[in-house]
């Protein structure tokens, strides 16, 4: 048992702390993917042998931490995370090798497109069509809320190539590019200040090579790889939530102590202090839940893991909610404006939310995982 | 950055679980399981003690050089874990916990010598002498007076909440030996023997239907004055040394996640038209919901565990953060028990011991303890500090003023 950071985690914390406090300054997002580029964190998640550094889920989540903290919203768990993650389980070596260096040297930027609309945090439920046509494939239907797809080199698309809308097996993903012809996007503009897109399919004809993984696969690989992206996509998220939290808690409690009304800073009133003393407590349940989130990550048992970052997201999620809103309350009129930056806590906190879900298909599916059935009893 | 154990860390949670499977009879284990009060019945916890005793393992937190296991704290965290799966009775605190380590860092060595050994086999039985009917929240204004006559103090006032006093032969107290402008300056920490004259003791019965707690009366009691811990005047600072202790619990999870996996043995035995509740989709969240909670309860007390290992301080608020969450959670935990209860709520089972119950109740096994289990944590958002008093404590801290 070691639930301390190393030397070298807390020297990567710190100069990200340092990198990330110099730049809240600015608001340009192009030049802030090729920053992180060059300080290598891109490469971070990547596997060795294709470019990066082949680091596990706590060092990812001490840096999304990190942009919780100073509140630097970027696609970089969408496609690091989520992207780097689908294709390095599913993704045959050619494939590996043609989109994990870009992706690890901020060359290629990618998106994954899997939520439908219907589907509400159902992971399994895909409906885009996949039918054989020849040696290739013909994709049809709609995606939502695709982070980051509207500034990608290529999109990452989950569909149906067999079963019905909710079978775990029969579910592929797909390789697009953004200029393909059938595909629409609808690019848009998210409550956190960064954008994506809506896809609408018609009629895709895509080569039998777009397809992620070999011909042979077992059919509920994809899902299974898709599971497992998105678990450690949740778990970077409880960290940024954490660092979030944290900030809006601190940002909180400066602003009760120069605050003043009534003769007294708002500080000083027992409402407030222990209303700021819950803000603590969540950060601190927070820190724990992920922490045990990435610890749980790459888990061998599916049911372990299932319950430990879905049981985390259920918790950060409700106590991120709970802090952001606490700290719009008690800065008061100045809460609800665009002048302080207050409300991006909570926006940001929405746009993770409608993501990843809230805390119910969360609980849903820890109670799936956790075999209590009288059946056997 | 693991969560595992080491070989010799597994080795001995084998050596543990072995012990308690061969040493923790099945009477104790339903003791246990039928004890809605907070702390154990003395015939309970005594033959559990003395068990315990003989294996060396009575005292897993304090130090070999006084009697102790000397363990790691990852040892006495698995410890403490597979005593709470396998059902054991908890000890006393109030020895072990409290008064134990308050003597070790402060009392004389004839205080060490005569005590400890003494809490050890549980000898002397100790209750905790804090509360006073006007000082609750406001510890430091107590007025339980001790005033020097030659070699003794005779103290005049009284106690209350005083658990166990109808048992103990010992009592620690906090009492007023000076009026001081700082009203905690004036407040000494003093050893008590309950058979001292003038000292009477009122029962109360609490909600739960227990005769747990006690007012104790101290009329004239004279106690010598080389009963005192320390300095004269030194007692806050001891007894907030001690309520780290009491607060701490550190380890609580594992009594959480038995008291779960009894609440679902209990749903299992109801049913909802065809469906037994276990399978509710109602029940099945809230099980899941508390499972969670739990975990988060329990990576908090391992992350507290290795930064110990480390030499590191945990941080001043971790105590009062855990006490807060343990007591919560020990209220939600209760509260969905007697909820799945429905209809039986009504039931009211006044006698006690439960276990000792030879006829069939109304209610199932599982059942028995219920409601007045749930009754009685209600209590524990109250004593050691009130969730409002643990507040106080952590924005003090976080807020910096």
């Amino acid at each position: 048992m070691d639930l301390a950071y190393s030397d070298e985690q807390r020297m990567f914390a710190d100069s990200a702390n340092e990198v990330l406090t110099r730049r809240a300054l600015k608001s340009d997002r192009q030049t802030l993917w090729s920053e992180m580029t060059e300080l290598g964190w891109l490469a971070l998640p990547i596997p060795e042998a294709y470019g990066g550094f082949g680091q596990g889920a706590a060092d990812v989540g001490i840096l999304t931490e990190r942009f919780g903290r100073h509140l630097v919203v970027t696609q970089y768990v969408p496609a690091l995370v989520l992207c780097g993650r689908l294709i390095a389980s599913l993704a045959t070596d050619a494939q590996k090798a043609a989109l994990l260096p870009g992706l690890a040297n901020g060359s290629l930027r990618l998106a994954l497109a899997h939520a439908e609309r219907g589907a509400r945090h159902t992971l399994q439920h895909v409906t885009l069509s996949a039918v054989a046509e020849g040696t290739g494939w013909r994709l049809s239907g709609e995606k939502i809320a695709a982070l980051g797809a509207d500034e990608a080199d290529r999109i990452l698309v989950s569909a149906r190539i067999s079963g019905a809308s909710r079978d775990a097996r029969g579910i592929a993903v797909f390789v697009l590019e953004p200029g393909q012809t059938g595909l629409h996007l609808h690019r848009y503009a998210t409550v956190d200040g960064a954008s994506a897109a809506q896809l609408t399919l018609t009629d895709v004809h895509l080569p039998d090579s777009a397809r992620l993984g070999a011909p042979g696969d077992e059919e509920g690989k994809a899902f299974a790889a898709l599971e497992h992206a998105f678990d450690a996509a949740i778990a970077a998220w409880c960290a940024e939530l954490l660092g979030l939290m944290e900030a809006a808690t601190a940002a909180t409690i400066d602003y009760t102590k120069v605050r003043v009304q009534f003769g007294k800073p708002l500080a000083a009133n027992q409402v407030l202090r222990h209303r700021m003393a819950d803000m603590s407590v969540h950060c601190e349940v927070a820190r724990s839940m992920a922490l045990r989130a990435a610890l749980y990550v790459d888990h061998a048992d599916l049911s372990q893991r299932a319950r430990a970052v879905s049981g985390a997201w259920a918790k950060v999620i409700r106590a991120a909610r709970s802090v952001t809103e606490e700290a719009i309350q008690m800065h008061g009129g100045m809460g609800v404006t665009d002048e302080l930056n207050i409300g991006l806590f909570l926006k940001r906190v929405l746009a993770l939310e409608a993501v990843v879900g809230g805390a119910e298909p969360h609980l849903r599916r820890h109670a799936a995982h956790s075999a209590r059935s009288t059946a056997t009893a | 950055m693991n969560l595992d154990f080491t070989p010799e860390e597994i080795a001995f949670q084998q050596e543990v679980r072995a012990f308690f499977a061969e040493k923790l009879t099945p009477d104790l284990r339903r003791a246990n399981a039928l004890t809605p009060s907070v702390f154990s019945d003395p015939d309970i916890f005594r033959r559990w003690q003395r068990i315990l005793f003989e294996r060396g393992w009575a005292a897993s937190s304090w130090p070999v050089e006084f009697g102790g296991t000397g363990w790691s704290t990852a040892q006495q965290y698995i410890y403490e874990v597979e005593n709470a799966i396998a059902g054991g009775p908890p000890l006393l605190p109030q020895g072990l916990r409290m008064v134990g380590p308050v003597i070790m860092k402060f009392g004389t060595q004839a205080q060490k010598d005569f005590y400890l050994p003494r809490i050890l086999t549980g000898e002397d039985y100790w209750c905790q002498g804090y509360s006073e009917p006007g000082s609750g929240s406001d510890l430091a204004s107590l007025k339980t007076r001790a005033v020097r006559d030659g070699d003794d103090y005779i103290i005049n006032g009284s106690k209350i909440w005083t658990s166990h006093a109808q048992f103990a032969n010992r009592m620690f107290a906090l009492v007023r030996t000076a009026e001081t402008p700082k009203k905690q300056d004036g407040i000494s920490f003093i050893l008590i023997d309950m058979d001292s004259p003038g000292i009477s003791v009122r029962p109360i019965l609490t909600i739960g239907g227990d005769h747990e707690v006690n007012q104790v009366f101290f009329d004239d009691v004279r106690v010598p004055i080389a009963n005192l811990v320390g300095a004269e005047g030194q007692g806050w600072s001891y007894g907030k040394y001690l309520l780290e202790f009491e607060r701490g619990g550190a380890m609580a999870s594992g009594r959480l996640r038995s008291k779960l996996r009894k609440i679902e043995k209990l749903a299992a035995t109801y049913r909802d038209g065809e469906q037994s509740l276990l399978d509710s989709p109602a029940i099945s969240m809230r099980l899941s919901e508390l499972e969670i909670d739990i975990d988060a309860l329990e990576m908090s007390e391992l992350r507290i565990m290795s930064s110990l290992q480390t030499g590191q301080n945990p941080g001043s608020v971790a105590s009062s953060m855990a006490k807060l969450r343990n007591s919560e959670l020990k209220q939600a935990v209760s509260r969905l028990a007697i909820d799945i209860l429905g209809d039986d709520a009504l039931i009211w089972e006044p006698r006690r011991p439960l276990y000792e119950l030879d006829e069939l109740s109304l209610l199932g096994e599982e059942a028995l303890s219920v409601s007045a289990e749930y009754l009685n944590t209600r209590a524990y958002t109250i004593f050691g500090g009130t969730s409002e008093v643990q507040r106080d404590v952590i924005a003090k801290v976080v807020i910096g003023m």
